[in-house]
């Protein structure tokens, strides 16, 4: 009796995890979690943008505004900026530094094109007269559009970083880890683009 | 396929832990490029090209593309399934887009009504 006793002891079932907890799943988790966060930012500046996609003030509509051939180009360059950044991550599971750091170069370049596009469009808004100061649509319009490209502006920023540092210290664990949260960051900005070019600029020249 | 891969690679067991994160794939990545390509240029032809007579039906179809591409980028791009991160992932996700849904229909449902019944013209003919 007591032997078998010992032996259900040993052999007890564990209620617990015992696996370790691995230090970069808390680093990608927390990185998402953010990511989320920043999608609630976003969320509460596109309630606000439909509030006020309506009140022109007198101002200039969506119609008389907005290119929408700008804003498809736009479009092409952020979504090829995702997929080459795709293929840099590709790349680094490959531990192919030079080929990781051209990718990411050239989802650089794609970038910067974007955000080039976008200050020229917005530079185009001001001059003719639909600043962000003429109407509460304007003012929406700018508050959101800009924030998204802030954020790819940053994201920019933070891309040639990373490329300085691969540069200097190779792929190792630690630039992995950073350049897989840059790769999500990327690619949720691309997916905030969608809904900004949906419901900004398509829905807004439907109007 | 992808959710498969990395399903896969997560049954291993890597002490190498850098192995168990989000994983993507040629095929994968292309994919959804091809996917994003196809459900952006449509809803731009549909209203550049005044495809529709009627706007609802244009406005509904490019929402409905949005939502779409973006799942198709949650999928092909953010490598996002239920078992990443032993579903936090998917259920930060989920809490967030219940938030989203709140935030929007919220602050559009409760604007439009403030805007229809509070404007001064139209309080003297709205009763009580």
């Amino acid at each position: 009796m007591a032997e078998h006793n010992t032996a259900e002891a040993t052999e007890a079932p564990v209620f617990y995890v015992t696996e370790e907890e691995h230090a970069h799943s808390s680093t990608l988790l927390g990185f998402w979690i953010y990511i989320m966060s920043d999608t609630l930012i976003f969320a509460a500046l596109f309630a606000t943008f439909g509030v006020l996609s309506h009140s022109y003030a007198g101002g200039p509509t969506p119609k008389e505004v907005l290119e929408l051939p700008t804003v498809a180009l736009n479009t092409a360059m952020l979504l090829i900026s995702s997929i080459t950044c795709g293929f840099a991550m590709l790349q680094m599971e490959k531990n192919n530094r030079s080929a990781t750091l051209l990718w990411l170069a050239i989802t650089g370049i794609f970038g910067a094109i974007f955000v080039g596009l976008e200050l020229h469009e917005f530079a185009g808004l001001i001059a003719e007269g639909a600043g962000p100061q003429r109407s509460a649509y304007l003012s929406a319009f700018f508050t959101l559009v800009g924030t998204h490209g802030t954020h790819v502006t940053v994201g920019i920023i933070w891309l040639v970083t990373l490329m300085v540092q691969i540069g200097r210290k190779d792929l190792i664990e630690a630039n992995k880890r950073r350049l897989m949260c840059f790769s999500m960051f990327w690619h949720f900005l691309d997916v905030i683009w969608i809904g900004v070019f949906s419901f900004v600029y398509l829905l807004g020249v439907l109007q | 396929m992808t959710s498969n891969a990395s399903a896969a690679h997560h049954g291993e067991h890597h002490d190498h832990h850098l192995e168990e994160g989000p994983h993507g794939t040629m095929k994968g990545y292309m994919t959804g490029f091809v996917l994003s390509v196809i459900l952006t240029a449509i809803p731009f032809w549909l209203v550049m090209g005044g495809v529709l007579d009627s706007t609802v039906a244009t406005s509904v179809l490019v929402l409905v593309f949005a939502v779409v591409q973006i799942v198709v980028h949650m999928i092909y791009f953010l490598h996002l399934n239920t078992k990443s991160e032993g579903g936090w992932n998917m259920l930060s996700l989920i809490f967030t887009l219940i938030l989203v849904f709140i935030t929007l229909t919220g602050s559009l449902w409760v604007m439009y009504h403030l805007n229809v019944n509070m404007m001064p013209g139209m309080m003297t003919s709205t009763p009580g």
